[in-house]
């Protein structure tokens, strides 16, 4: 296991390496598909909306994780242009929605999701 | 067939493809026209009679914004019109026989393949143009200054609206009579059927003001559609909308001259309708039968805009669009002989209702519709110039009739009852007032001799004699001429003369109703009333100037333009008694009149039994109307405002005084047989357009919100209520790319 992992690292070192085995991609995606749970899950429960934009963030880093991932797997630079993308993206999203929620709180006095329930159709 | 027989002896055309010179006057005008002298260019200062009125339409416009409250819209309006009627004048006194054109600038000029339309911002001078603006400008100018006094109640915003509507109309009706080309006269013609609609509404608050409005409005549509269809139809047939080409056209001078030898199936039936057409326009802006319902209640406006636009001027334009196109007309079977005959039913219509009226102005509106036709039987008749006559002496004493009511009307508060007024000439300051009315009535009545009625009127009568087949025409022109001279001197016996009495009417302007006093029109009132009694008399003097060649004055300055034309009995006769060195010049009337009447000349006997007409309509108002003594002519008995004679008869005539007080129910009969049925049929396409073309829009717009109303539930409001579905959403597609896959997977 040690052996495998440090074999890996050298791999990763590499200036041209060999495509990356299944058996090492499985773990990444592994990690990438829980962070991507917690966060829906998270979404989907929490009703501060402060904490409902992190889990947002999480399922973004999730995305971004699986996209590295694969990228070295496949040995394309795709998945990493990708994240770089999304990282803008984010960054961006990550302004506006804040300050979303903040003119939102000042509106409501309360950072629940469900004072503003009244937008209904 | 009267046509033809009418149109037989025109020997014009024949004369026409002949050089120039040979024969004078008349054809030597159109042949001019016909020939390669082509048209001259005149002096730019003649566009100042055009465009100073705009001037004082745009001046007048910022007297209002600025909020001007002074009279200075009258003095400018008063100055500038003054300055074009001396331009006019002074263009009359350099005028030298030749037509020509004036150039503004350029407005159609349209080419494609052959064809073009040009039609520029030009105006056309001939004599027939000068007499038109002669009697428009002067005319203008008087009255404006009349309206600074009269309007002067007015004072303010309604005031410079009032001239600024003005200044429009003087400069729309020269476009109408001074344009080169029809586009231009088409201009002039709807923008005075606007000014008309303007200034009748001008009091907007009454509501019966403001349908008079409407109504001469949608009636002059009717007209004007015709006349719209006629310039198309010229365009079509002939390739050019300008006089000068129109007139040279060898097409027109080829029909002319099948008409002349009454063969008019060698004109082609599209010419023909071309007059036809025309007349249409004719009729609704002068206010012929049966499209003359406007003009009568066209007296809501102010008095000033009755006496310029619906008298004097603008209902003139009608026979000035038949004179000028007159040879259109010529080569039309029957567009002449329905013009005469309409002109004469116009006449005897009027007279009769304008006989039983008791508003005195209405009595003059529905006088200026009769004389209006007079104008036209004139026009049908072959007498251009009894018509222009008629036309300028009217000008001249149905504007001062209508001055002199004005006065009246102005002085005692709006009353226009002649049972509630009495003896105004003997009240203090209405001596003018009174005089001048005397004036106007005489030459309405036409008076022979000492009136210029007399002879204007006299002349169209006279020829419907010697037109063969025409004597019905002239008969019940007689008849007509009686009932004028009675109702204008019923008007003049009840109002004018007799015991003083007064009753004031509505309108106070201000004035304390409880203490009412009527007063006596100022110094711009009484100078307007004089001058234009000094022009009426004036004017008989017009009949004997060229009288021998032309047959007046007014004859000449027909002559000298398209109106004009070789008078077929006049040159027959003169033929057989010069033995065919016949030069008879236009002149239509009493040159020389074949057969006798009574044994005498027709022309003569005509002004006998014309002017012992006149006197024998004075001598029945006299009796019915007049008041005791000398004033009544010692023939009547009235001795208070509200009672005389008539009443007795009236009474014994049965219904007939009613039905001609109440117009003959012309209006309600128009009510009912045209606009009822158009209301009703107005209504169903209301109610078609309202169900059937909105419902089919409105079922659109319904199904949307029907599937809108299905599907608005998953908008919950619940944030996470969103994200579940779009989680699911996701873990749905996810789980059946999951089964398409495996299934692939499984068969490969």
């Amino acid at each position: 296991m040690m052996i495998r992992a440090l074999e890996s690292l050298q791999l990763a070192q590499l200036a041209f390496p060999s495509e990356m085995p299944d058996s090492v991609l499985a773990p990444y995606l592994f990690v990438s598909a829980a962070m991507f749970a917690i966060g829906l899950i998270g979404f989907l429960t929490r009703k501060n909306m402060i904490i409902m934009f992190l889990c947002t963030e999480l399922m973004f880093q999730a995305s971004g994780l699986a996209l590295i991932a694969f990228g070295r797997h496949h040995l394309g630079s795709d998945g990493q242009t990708f994240v770089i993308f999304v990282l803008c993206v984010a960054a961006a999203e990550a302004a506006m929605a804040l300050a979303l929620v903040v003119l939102l709180f000042r509106h409501r006095e309360s950072l629940s999701a469900s004072a503003w329930k009244e937008l209904n159709g | 067939m009267m046509t033809s027989s009418l149109l037989n002896t025109i020997s014009l055309p024949a004369m026409l493809s002949e050089p120039v010179g040979d024969h004078g006057g008349a054809s030597a005008h159109l042949a001019q026209l016909a020939g390669e002298i082509g048209i001259d260019t005149g002096p730019k200062w003649i566009l100042l009679i055009v465009f100073l009125p705009l001037l004082g339409f745009v001046l007048n416009a910022l007297y209002a914004a600025m909020g001007n409250k002074s009279k200075l819209p009258a003095w400018t309006t008063v100055g500038l019109l003054g300055i074009a009627f001396g331009a006019t004048l002074t263009m009359f006194l350099q005028y030298d026989g030749t037509p020509y054109t004036v150039h503004a600038f350029e407005w159609f000029n349209l080419h494609y393949g052959e064809k073009s339309i040009v039609a520029n911002f030009s105006f056309y001078i001939d004599k027939l143009t000068i007499l038109w603006m002669l009697f428009v400008t002067g005319l203008a100018t008087l009255i404006a200054l009349y309206a600074s006094e009269y309007m002067a109640h007015d004072i303010g915003v309604g005031y410079c609206r009032f001239f600024s509507a003005f200044g429009l109309f003087v400069f729309s009706m020269a476009c109408l009579v001074m344009g080169d080309n029809l586009f231009l006269l088409y201009l002039g013609w709807e923008g005075v059927g606007l000014c008309s609609y303007l200034l009748i509404g001008y009091f907007y608050k009454k509501p019966s003001a403001v349908a008079a409005a409407k109504k001469a409005f949608i009636v002059n549509r009717i007209g004007d559609l015709g006349l719209a269809l006629g310039i198309y139809l010229i365009f079509v047939h002939f390739g050019t909308v300008q006089f000068a080409e129109l007139f040279q056209s060898e097409k027109l001078h080829h029909y002319i001259n099948s008409a002349a030898v009454g063969d008019f199936s060698a004109i082609p039936g599209q010419a023909q309708w071309i007059a036809l057409l025309l007349m249409v326009g004719a009729f609704g802006k002068s206010a012929q039968f049966p499209l003359y319902v406007w003009l009568p209640d066209a007296m809501e406006g102010p008095t000033p805009v009755s006496a310029l636009i619906h008298a004097a001027t603008m209902v003139t334009a009608g026979v000035y669009l038949i004179a000028r196109m007159y040879p259109l007309f010529l080569v039309s079977e029957h567009a002449l002989p329905i013009v005469a005959w309409i002109g004469t039913i116009t006449a005897l219509l009027a007279a009769t209702i304008g006989m039983a009226q008791f508003d005195i102005k209405r009595i003059m509106a529905y006088s200026t519709v009769s004389q209006l036709g007079y104008m036209f039987a004139g026009l049908g008749l072959l007498s251009t110039t009894g018509a222009a006559f008629h036309v300028l002496t009217h000008a001249f004493f149905k504007a001062l009739l209508f001055l002199a009511c004005g006065a009246v009307m102005h002085g005692f508060a709006g009353q226009l009852d002649l049972r509630k007024l009495s003896g105004v000439s003997w009240m203090k300051g209405w001596g003018i007032v009174g005089i001048t009315m005397l004036v106007g009535c005489m030459n309405l009545s036409g008076l022979p001799y000492i009136t210029s009625g007399f002879y204007s009127k006299d002349m169209i009568i006279a020829e419907a004699f010697v037109t063969p087949g025409y004597s019905a025409i002239g008969w019940i022109l007689i008849i007509t001429a009686i009932m004028t001279a009675y109702y204008t001197f019923r008007v003049f016996f009840r109002v004018f003369v007799g015991p003083k009495h007064s009753e004031p009417g509505e309108d106070f302007h201000g004035d304390d109703p409880t203490h009412f006093h009527p007063h006596a029109p100022g110094w711009a009132v009484n100078t307007v009333l004089v001058v234009l009694a000094t022009a009426s008399m004036l004017a008989i003097s017009l009949a004997y100037i060229d009288k021998e060649a032309n047959h007046g004055w007014v004859g000449s300055m027909v002559a000298d333009s398209t109106a004009s034309f070789h008078s077929p009995y006049a040159e027959s006769l003169a033929a057989a008694h010069d033995g065919g060195e016949a030069m008879v010049v236009a002149g239509p009337v009493g040159t020389a009149a074949p057969g006798e009447l009574f044994g005498m000349n027709p022309h003569e006997a005509m002004i006998l039994i014309a002017g012992l007409g006149a006197i024998f309509g004075l001598l029945v108002a006299a009796y019915f109307h007049g008041p005791k003594g000398w004033q009544g002519l010692f023939l009547g008995g009235r001795t208070e405002a509200s009672k005389c004679r008539m009443d007795a008869v009236a009474k014994r005539m049965g219904p007939i005084p009613h039905l001609a007080e109440n117009k003959w129910f012309v209006d309600e009969i128009y009510a009912a047989i045209l606009v009822t049925p158009l209301r009703v049929l107005a209504h169903i396409f209301h109610w078609f357009d309202k169900l059937a073309l909105d419902g089919v829009v409105n079922l659109f717009g319904f199904l949307p919100r029907v599937f809108a109303w299905i599907i608005r539930p998953s908008q919950s409001g619940v944030l996470q209520g969103y994200a579940v579905s779009m989680a699911g959403g996701l873990a749905v597609l996810l789980f059946v790319v999951l089964v398409i896959v495996m299934r692939a997977g499984g068969a490969a």
